[in-house]
């Protein structure tokens, strides 16, 4: 059980990395969920594996299991699924509004971004107001 | 326990919510919420400092369970002098933000307590996973403030802002996770009582996880190799909430300075100073690249993001010699850098606004509107970020420089400080001199273009440089009693005992 629940975390977490190292926001966003779900995983395990234990102090039982990860885990499942939720719609805004989804703002070194990115650069504001899309200044 | 202690998180969590509630569409109503709320916050962090400045440490155990198995918030001069800090920039920055920035967003008032309120938690708790839980709260209330006002590339770089923190995030969850599978503890009094007794064949997992730790919090603080985030985020932020963001780097240093000398400091056996060699030549490397990329700005923003960077090297390489003296220092400069960068970045604003197309890039643009007034306050404010007499960056790099002449590596201090000092004064007076001289060999602009601030904007400006006035005039009880701060920081019986002590006291 112990190599099953470690190679998991483990795959998911690589998964997860290789996807939020990707160029556009969709991969990043479900390498950050994979990212959190190898968390919350991992952070359960912090509790020691084990089976049929009572996690309450009872006189009949020969062991205990550590009830306090499955507490951590449950808030950072519902922080994690908050800020999913988050970052799904500033993406969605972000896609909106600038009318591409790289995650490289204009300007950095990246050959993806500056194919399209064109429209976006500040010194040449005429083809976004054109698009009609909101400005920076708008 | 003193019910005063809470109140820093209660009073903007509860106004935030009734701003939401009640002040949704009234704008004048929800500006007097959100100004009397911030004043009364700062009247409750100065009694609370004068509270603090006893010595004593006085926690609070929520819900009155007993310290290792409850939530406590622990008040130490620390925590009661980051607490001040924070209202004060907070008021400054609100002041400037009514001048006009909060109303084009929704929601900028309870999304300003809501990041308050989160800050004050991770300034109050003494319990690392509530930091956790707090710096969560801080964090989604600077998403929100980070887009407000909208706009393609602010969302762009907003989205990069939020998935470097939420990587972080996990990261820290991992290191807790490990700390408490080794330690079963959470609480960091708790902590600093067990990791002497860890065994050895734990210290491998023990010191994985407080370094993962340190490197959420560096993170935070913008230490390089993990400061990528900070120019984008902060260049592309509205003026006030990035200078709001200066004192979020300092929740970082805040958070090392706390738990790697109480939990992991002189009496933590073998895993003792555990921060001390990763963050001293990256606190360095730090000052060198931030002051460099001062020079290689290209906009007054991205400039003022890289001199934010440049400092907190300096800081955190100052805490890393992890002495009393050095962190007294520290402190000091802590205090001034924090109110200097928001100065810096509200005055970037103040340009922005107007200049029309250019906003604050380097590039050629006709004279602005109220030019001397701005190009005043933008000197003050370069001359305090250089670390330049008269103002307190000057007493505070001496400071630094007398404080860390004890170290090993002293000789690396004196020369990077002085160079990167340099270095930023030649970028700061490029700046000055391309934002507010050339424009004078241009023809003058059509006036329409100009969008005259009123005169809050100015006070809120000045308001700031008068605390680092007031900072250099005081400088000598100011650091005489930061002494005290870093005296009580390197004694860390007093505060296991004042959190873990209320625990035998209940029972």
């Amino acid at each position: 059980m112990e190599f099953l629940v470690a190679s998991a975390i483990g795959v998911m977490t690589a998964a997860g990395i290789y996807m939020v190292l990707r160029a556009r926001t969709f991969p990043v966003v479900i390498g950050l969920s994979l990212l959190t779900y190898a968390t919350n995983l991992f952070l359960f395990a912090t509790g020691r594996l084990a089976i049929g234990q009572p996690p309450v102090i009872s006189a009949a039982a020969t062991g205990y299991i550590d009830p306090l990860p499955q507490a951590l885990v449950l808030t950072a499942i519902v922080i994690s699924f908050g800020m999913t939720a988050v970052v799904v719609v500033m993406s969605l805004r972000a896609y909106l509004e600038t009318g591409n989804d790289h995650v490289d703002l204009p300007g950095d070194a990246s050959p993806e971004a500056a194919e399209d990115d064109w429209k976006l650069r500040a010194r040449k504001p005429a083809p976004a107001a054109a698009r009609g899309g909101r400005g920076e200044r708008a | 326990m003193n019910h005063l202690l809470i109140l820093p998180i209660l009073l903007p969590a509860v106004v935030g919510a009734l701003l939401v509630l009640a002040a949704r569409h009234d704008g004048v109503l929800a500006r007097t919420f959100a100004v009397a709320s911030t004043v009364l916050l700062l009247a409750i962090a100065v009694a609370l400092l004068v509270l603090a400045s006893d010595g004593q440490v006085r926690s609070y155990a929520l819900g009155a369970w007993p310290a290792p198995f409850g939530i406590v918030l622990a008040l130490d001069r620390l925590a009661a002098l980051m607490l001040v800090l924070n209202a004060v920039l907070g008021l400054g920055v609100l002041l400037y933000a009514i001048g006009g920035w909060d109303q084009r967003g929704k929601h900028f008032h309870p999304l300003f307590q809501f990041e308050l309120m989160g800050i004050n938690g991770a300034f109050l708790t003494g319990d690392f996973f509530n930091l956790f839980v707090f710096f969560e709260i801080l964090l989604i209330a600077s998403y929100g403030l980070m887009v407000h006002g909208g706009g393609g590339l602010r969302v762009k770089a907003g989205v990069q802002y939020v998935v470097t923190n939420l990587v972080g995030s996990s990261v820290f969850l991992i290191a807790v996770g490990m700390i408490y599978n080794v330690t079963g503890t959470l609480n960091m009094a708790d902590l600093a009582r067990i990791v002497p007794q860890v065994p050895a064949a734990d210290q491998a997992l023990l010191q994985t996880g407080a370094v993962l730790l340190l490197l959420v919090f560096a993170v935070k603080a913008a230490l390089v190799p993990l400061h990528f985030w900070l120019p984008g985020t902060y260049a592309n932020a509205p003026g006030p909430v990035a200078a709001l963001f200066a004192i979020m780097t300092k929740v970082g240093a805040y958070s090392i300075l706390r738990l790697y000398v109480l939990a992991f400091g002189a009496d933590a056996g073998a895993a003792a100073w555990l921060a001390a060699p990763w963050l001293l030549p990256a606190g360095l490397l730090t000052l060198v690249l931030g002051m460099t990329g001062v020079l290689a700005a290209r906009s007054l923003g991205q400039m003022a993001s890289f001199a934010v960077i440049g400092s907190m090297g300096m800081l955190l390489a100052t805490v890393a010699v992890f002495t009393p003296q050095a962190t007294s220092a520290a402190l000091y400069y802590l205090i001034h850098s924090t109110l200097a960068a928001g100065a810096l970045f509200l005055v970037a604003d103040l340009v922005a606004e107007r200049r029309g197309a250019q906003r604050d890039r380097f590039a050629a643009a006709p004279r602005i509107a109220q030019g001397g007034l701005v190009g005043g306050l933008f000197f003050v404010a370069a001359i305090a970020m250089t670390g330049m007499p008269p103002l307190s960056g000057f007493i505070g790099k001496l400071l630094v420089l007398d404080g860390v002449r004890a170290s090993a590596h002293a000789a690396w201090f004196w020369a990077l400080i002085l160079t990167t000092s340099l270095i930023a004064i030649v970028g700061f007076a490029r700046a000055g001199s391309f934002v507010f001289w050339k424009p004078h060999a241009l023809p003058a602009a059509p006036a329409s273009a100009y969008r005259p601030d009123g005169a809050l904007s100015f006070v809120a400006v000045g308001g700031l440089l008068a605390c680092l006035v007031l900072l250099t005039v005081f400088a000598g009880p100011v650091h005489a009693w930061l002494e005290l701060v870093a005296a009580q920081l390197y004694a860390p019986a007093g505060y296991i005992d004042a959190v873990l002590g209320t625990a035998q006291g209940v029972r």
